[in-house]
């Protein structure tokens, strides 16, 4: 793989204003390492910051970067490692992934890494090594933001309709009615995109069986998904999608596109589970809609006679940075030296709380309070961190291949065009060990 | 692309060039030969090896014999994809053959307007699919579309979420894209028609429908089966503007076998079956190629211009 066609790729694939400024073979006479990572912003330029400051500190280890567009890099990333060409380091979001690289043997063991810089481990939430961890060795280090899942909603169409923000199932479901007479959408969803759908099943199995449920399955104990819990959850998102819980036309919405987003703020739907790193493009995009404290956020209600803690997540952990097993000493080196002295360092901390997230850094909070969004901050602090169990997003936990047929079987769910006890028979074949 | 290309190697005639005109023109055939080997067959036989094998993109390749074949004859999601395509196949070729011949019989005339629209026709041709679909895509957005943009609810379809009217679109995108080139074609062969044919008919008191259907049709036959041909093999490798439009989506209900085939491998991480697709599309492609061929060469000898 020649540099021109990475760079074109890259170009292809960046929003932002800075693409890639990478070529493999410039970086320092010392020996460089490279880094692939995400566009979009703010995150790019925020990753992009903490590099260019580690290759202004350490003339003689350089680290060559290049953003990838979200989608373009995960098949990007996956053929690059097959034929040998993997930066020296792997961004990426753990779990499943990342147990694809280790059975391959393509990224190294950081155990006793981790160890001899105690210091690096500190810093960092333990939760978050949760996902890093393959076989009880750690393969990668978290890095970024931690980023649970939310239920947003617009209080300003809340308000017109006169109705309070649901704190039950039932709740919710007795708003659905309430909103479409009103002619607003009561759900925005990107079903296009197939794991925003996934993001409600998340909920309804933690909330109705526990998180146990999906760990059976994640597990690969037999008929996992059949469990009466697993069933009920199916059955109940069918009745959401049956009663025009969400908006009309969702199978052909996207989120890549923010549509999702911009239903919301701009009152054509009321609610939206979320991830919490849309708070930001809302900000950036919604006009007044967040700073004039139209937007609403909460915890997953719950769900009566539930066996979920209702303090219970999911989402992202973190992101991970692994290293290529196939890189150079010198170029790993300078990957550890970038891990411990450039990652999460003070300035970047600083950048994600500017933009409205929290970074995987303890004490992060004793930063919070000066920010404008410090309400929103604190309150994602506080999911993350009381959650009782915070689950990794299915599709990153599962294997690719499992994940996969996940996303397939609930496209179909949603779409009505399979029966729970369906979704549970197809699934149940490729988790079954 | 690939299946186009081995129609063309196919025909070259090596063979018969050395005899007729000695030695030196069979090398003209070797740049395109080297290139179709080495963008062609040699991966064609890779993929044929990969089929025999369990990969997952990132490890070791392990030989598993008829494993990876037995998982995607008995996956229900292959018919399923075989039908799909089929489908695309059928409804575009209904839509984009009458188009074309029309268009083209239209554009052949000599008028100097004709030769604008020919120009304006043309553009759909010149973009990419990516663009054509990210375009399409948000003009039939069913809440920033083109339907609330003009007022007009009736085009506040779920066009894309819901599984019929997302094949149509599909069928109708495509269409759009590839009437020019279609068009194109049959101006040049339409251009092609002796014009004392049609002098004679009129003399015999045709109308323009009987001349139509009497002479221009008939005259277009084997131009009907080259533009065929390539929109049916053509069809089989849909596959950016699919992606970009629909995902395969809603569900899978515009799910092709090109789009089975990355998602199997490239999401699914099972490049083994993703192989046994592409072999099986390889297969049919040529298949398809070879009937058009032999509806086409079965009465070579008669003259298209007889009577001329």
């Amino acid at each position: 793989m020649s540099v021109p066609v990475v760079a074109a790729l890259a170009a292809c694939g960046s929003s932002g204003p800075s693409s890639s400024t990478a070529s493999g073979s410039a970086a320092g006479a010392g020996g460089g390492a490279s880094y692939w990572y995400l566009t979009g912003q703010p995150g790019e330029g925020i990753r992009k910051g903490a590099v260019d400051r580690f290759n202004a500190a350490n003339p003689s280890t350089q680290i060559a970067q290049t953003a990838f567009q979200n989608d373009a890099y995960k098949t990007k990333i996956k053929t690059a490692i097959g034929a040998g060409q993997a930066p020296t380091i792997i961004w990426g979001w753990g779990g499943g992934g990342l147990k694809s690289y280790v059975d391959a043997s393509q990224v190294d063991d950081l155990t006793s890494w981790f160890d001899e810089n105690s210091d690096v481990k500190k810093k960092l939430f333990p939760a978050s090594f949760g996902a890093a961890t393959v076989g009880g060795k750690i393969y990668a280090m978290p890095c970024e933001t931690v980023q649970p899942i939310v239920l947003f909603y617009n209080k300003t169409v809340f308000d017109k309709v006169g109705a309070q923000p649901p704190q039950s199932w039932d709740e919710l479901m007795a708003l659905v009615p309430k909103f479409n007479s009103a002619g607003i959408a009561p759900i925005s969803l990107g079903g296009q995109s197939r794991w925003t759908n996934m993001m409600w099943l998340e909920f309804l199995f933690d909330r109705i069986g526990g998180p146990e449920v999906f760990q059976a399955a994640f597990e690969g104990q037999k008929d996992a998904w059949s469990n009466p819990d697993a069933i009920t959850a199916l059955t109940k998102v069918q009745d959401l999608v049956k009663a025009d819980g969400f908006i009309k036309g969702f199978s052909s919405i996207t989120a890549d596109s923010n549509a999702d987003q911009a239903l919301l703020y701009t009152g054509k739907a009321a609610m939206m589970l979320h991830g919490t790193w849309t708070y930001g493009s809302m900000k950036s995009d919604g006009g007044d809609f967040v700073k004039g404290g139209h937007l609403g956020y909460m915890n997953f209600p719950t769900v009566t006679g539930g066996k979920g803690d209702p303090s219970n997540t999911v989402g992202n952990p973190g992101q991970y940075l692994s290293i290529s097993s196939k890189a150079t000493d010198a170029e790993k080196e300078v990957a550890k030296k970038f891990f411990k002295t450039g990652v999460l360092d003070d300035t970047e901390v600083k950048a994600w709380i500017d933009t409205g997230s929290i970074p995987i850094v303890n004490g992060a909070d004793a930063k919070i309070a000066g920010s404008e969004d410090a309400d929103w901050l604190k309150f994602v602090y506080g999911v993350a961190s009381g959650a009782k169990t915070f689950a990794q997003s299915w599709d990153q936990a599962l294997q690719p291949t499992a994940a996969e047929t996940l996303l397939d079987n609930i496209a179909k769910l949603f779409q009505l065009s399979i029966t729970p006890e369906q979704f549970a028979t197809n699934m149940n074949a490729v988790t079954n060990s | 692309m690939t299946l186009a290309s081995v129609g063309s190697v196919k025909t070259a005639p090596i063979g018969s060039a050395t005899n007729v005109h000695g030695r030196s023109l069979a090398w003209l055939a070797v740049p395109a030969l080297v290139f179709f080997i080495a963008f062609g067959v040699i991966p064609l036989i890779g993929v044929l090896a990969l089929s025999f094998t369990t990969w997952d993109g990132i490890g070791e390749v392990i030989p598993s014999g008829l494993d990876s074949w037995r998982a995607t004859l008995t996956n229900p999601g292959l018919p399923h994809a075989m039908w799909v395509t089929f489908q695309v196949m059928v409804l575009s070729w209904l839509f984009q053959t009458p188009m074309s011949i029309l268009l083209g019989v239209f554009l052949a005339g000599a008028q100097k307007y004709r030769a604008l629209y020919s120009v304006l026709y043309f553009i759909p041709l010149l973009l990419s699919s990516a663009a054509i679909a990210i375009t399409f895509k948000a003009l039939l957005d069913p809440n920033f579309g083109l339907g609330t943009g003009l007022a007009l609810p009736f085009l506040n379809q779920d066009w894309l979420g819901e599984p019929t009217l997302a094949l149509g679109v599909v069928v109708f995108v495509v269409s759009w894209q590839y009437i020019p080139f279609h068009s194109l074609i049959y101006q040049g062969a339409v251009r092609q028609i002796p014009t004392s044919m049609y002098e004679a008919a009129q003399i015999d008191g045709a109308g323009r429908i009987r001349q139509f259907f009497s002479i221009t049709l008939p005259q277009l036959k084997n131009t009907i089966i080259t533009s065929s041909t390539l929109m049916v093999v053509g069809s089989l490798t849909f596959f950016d503007l699919i992606y970009v439009l629909t995902a395969g989506g809603p569900g899978d209900a515009t799910r092709v076998l090109a789009l089975e085939m990355y998602k199997t491998g490239f999401q699914g991480n099972l490049m083994g079956p993703a192989s046994c697709i592409a072999v099986i599309l390889v297969v049919v492609g040529l298949l398809l190629a070879l009937l058009f061929r032999r509806i086409g060469g079965g009465d070579e000898t008669s003259s298209q211009l007889e009577g001329a």
